[in-house]
């Protein structure tokens, strides 16, 4: 009895209906855009540490987990290596540089990081294959430079940096394509560590040859990873130089992410507020309406379960009427997204935010499913007061 | 006898700023099956109050409400919804039918709720509202009915269902003279041929003339019965929105009802 009410009056008055979904449409295209561009900026700036295949990340001690102020000698990777429980290190050196490339109509910003082949950090090839030495004139690119530069493996790209106060050019040729690796919200091209060395801009062009080679972080893999905090803690206790941390304590120590995601987030919930508002606003006037029309059914025998349940389907597939036609809407426009656009449509973030529209529906109907179910029948009669 | 609707010594008392108001007062009355009878009286005269409490609406302070021997005053509320939608029908002076629902699932709402909504029922909401004058208009919503045509779908569905008693609540009151005798006449009509008990409470004394008895109230109380054919006739026929001018009709001279 309930569904047929629901679905009648939903059918019969389609128009109005229509329209409380395009509402809630637009609700959820602005809140599945905030949480794809939170997820799409949170992944630029953590994605290359997030994926490091690492079990602590080293920094310099001191410098607040910061990769741009930690200096790790790598004379200095021997003490990290003989703290009893570490299995094996990486050095990582992170810098930034311009990437020219055939075709190009101006230069590609880029985040370049040196890996020592064979060592922790050195991310996985999907395509092609790994560097052969850590001098070799070779780069393995990122997915994000891959898509937005159309460059492929066995071709020779071009990096360009500022080295003293003269642009020097390296060319290199393309050897691999790993995965997303995105730093700073940049995309990423990996280079062998001394190449890398070599590459990135510095006070001499090509960089002091007598000069010790430095990290900015080291990779650490551990016999136990799931001793990780202890292991950082005696790293601390024995490698006082150093001050070790998981990956996502590292990303979140990454410049401005947590006031990002703080940002990002606010601005989702106030969404979901509003959706909450807005969709029980509309309920409420429409039930605001149907007073005299509930009043008569209890009249003649409807009883609150049934005029209950009838206002919560009607709200709920209303809802989910909306939210599927957001959600297609929020799909087809990002198709026309420029590749380098920071959104992100993550399966668990996205269906975080799906769920919670789903659920603003009925939680914003609950006052409307209340008044409902407090319209006495007199009110046919004209009587309730 | 056992009647389709009886009360006994039924009073409703309300409390306004510390002072009791008797809305209605120690009311006694019977409807039998096939009999349909006119609750006249002035506005605040406790017609509606009664009315809400023969649909078991409201409880009354005392007394006893009994609907094909069932006691009102014994039920739950849960169980006074139920009872309500299998043994009363109801229709109201407006708002009657659901708007987005067409005139024969108006009718048809009624078995839904019980339950008991099939094949034949569908062909029985078809016949009532093709003896209503509404064959044509089965598939109409309600905005595209008259008001006339919408109080014949309320009187339909406040049939279908078989109840033991129909309760009408001003059914003309929007309705022109022309449409109002129409809707009346086939109401009193299939409530004698389906042998309920009709009880119409209405302000308009010309419509009187279809009913069995006239049960004026004043004050809450039942000021007096009319069941003569020919007095009721007489004060159809002298008909007046103001019901105070039945004591003067009873006092009328005889040459009024010869004439009528």
């Amino acid at each position: 009895m309930a569904v047929y009410l629901a679905l009648k009056e939903i059918w019969r008055a389609r128009g109005r209906f229509l329209l409380v979904s395009l509402v809630i449409a637009l609700i959820t295209m602005l809140v599945l855009f905030v949480a794809g561009l939170a997820e799409g900026l949170g992944a630029g700036n953590r994605e290359f540490l997030e994926k490091l295949d690492a079990d602590l990340v080293v920094y310099q001690a001191k410098t607040e987990l910061q990769t741009t102020t930690s200096r790790i000698g790598t004379s200095k990777l021997n003490e990290l290596r003989r703290v009893d429980g570490v299995k094996d290190v990486g050095p990582i050196g992170l810098s930034n540089a311009s990437l020219l490339y055939e075709g190009a109509a101006e230069p590609l910003n880029i985040s370049i990081i040196g890996v020592d082949p064979g060592q922790p950090g050195e991310p996985p090839v999907f395509e092609g294959e790994n560097f052969r030495t850590r001098r070799a004139s070779e780069a393995v690119i990122d997915r994000n430079v891959a898509v937005r530069t159309g460059i492929q493996v066995g071709d020779t790209i071009t990096i360009k940096s500022i080295q003293g106060t003269d642009e020097q050019f390296y060319p290199l040729t393309v050897v691999g394509v790993t995965d997303g690796r995105q730093n700073f919200l940049q995309p990423s091209v990996i280079l062998p560590y001394r190449t890398w060395d070599k590459v990135r801009p510095q006070g001499i062009p090509g960089g002091d040859p007598n000069a010790e080679l430095v990290a900015n972080i080291v990779a650490v893999q551990l016999d136990d990873p799931a001793q990780w905090e202890q292991m950082a803690a005696r790293i601390q206790t024995e490698a006082p130089d150093f001050e070790a941390v998981d990956r996502v304590t590292a990303y979140k120590a990454t410049p401005g992410y947590k006031e990002q995601q703080r940002t990002l987030d606010t601005q989702r919930y106030f969404a979901l507020l509003i959706g909450i508002l807005v969709i029980g606003g509309f309920f409420q006037i429409l039930t605001l309406q149907k007073v005299a029309q509930i009043g008569m059914l209890k009249a003649i025998g409807a009883s609150n379960r049934v005029i209950g349940l009838a206002s919560i389907m009607q709200i709920t597939a209303i809802t989910f009427l909306g939210v599927a036609i957001g959600a297609v809407a929020t799909l087809l426009l990002s198709f026309g997204f420029p590749p380098d656009f920071p959104i992100v449509f993550a399966p668990n973030a996205t269906g975080l935010a799906v769920l919670s529209l789903l659920l603003i529906g009925p939680l914003g109907g609950l006052v409307s499913v209340r008044y409902s179910l407090r319209v006495e029948p007199l009110t046919a009669l004209g009587l309730a007061q | 006898m056992e009647y389709a609707l009886q009360t006994i010594n039924v009073s409703k008392v309300y409390d306004s700023d510390g002072s009791a108001i008797r809305a209605v007062d120690d009311v006694s009355i019977e409807v039998a099956r096939g009999e349909f009878v006119a609750l006249v009286g002035p506005s605040g005269s406790g017609k509606t109050t009664l009315l809400a409490m023969l649909a078991g609406l409201l409880r009354p302070t005392s007394g006893t409400i009994l609907i094909d021997g069932k006691d009102l005053g014994k039920m739950s509320d849960a169980q006074r919804t139920a009872f309500r939608k299998q043994k009363i029908g109801f229709t109201f002076q407006s708002n009657n039918l659901v708007p987005y629902l067409t005139a024969q699932e108006n009718v048809e709402l009624m078995l839904r709720l019980n339950g008991r909504l099939d094949g034949a029922g569908k062909e029985r909401a078809r016949e009532l509202l093709d003896r209503l004058g509404l064959g044509e208009r089965l598939n109409s919503l309600p905005r595209k009915l008259s008001g006339g045509q919408q109080q014949r779908v309320a009187i339909a569905r406040a049939l279908i269902h078989d109840p033991a008693v129909v309760l009408a609540d001003e059914p003309t009151a929007s309705l022109d003279t022309e449409r109002a005798f129409q809707v009346v006449e086939s109401f009193s009509e299939i409530i004698r041929e389906q042998n309920r008990a009709g009880i119409m409470v209405t302000h308009d004394l010309r419509m009187v003339r279809y009913t069995d008895r006239v049960i004026q109230m004043r004050d809450g109380r039942v000021e007096r019965i009319v069941s003569d054919p020919a007095e009721i006739e007489a004060i159809a026929t002298v008909g007046h929105m103001d019901a105070l001018t039945m004591p003067l009709f009873a006092a009328a001279p005889q040459p009024v009802l010869t004439v009528a």
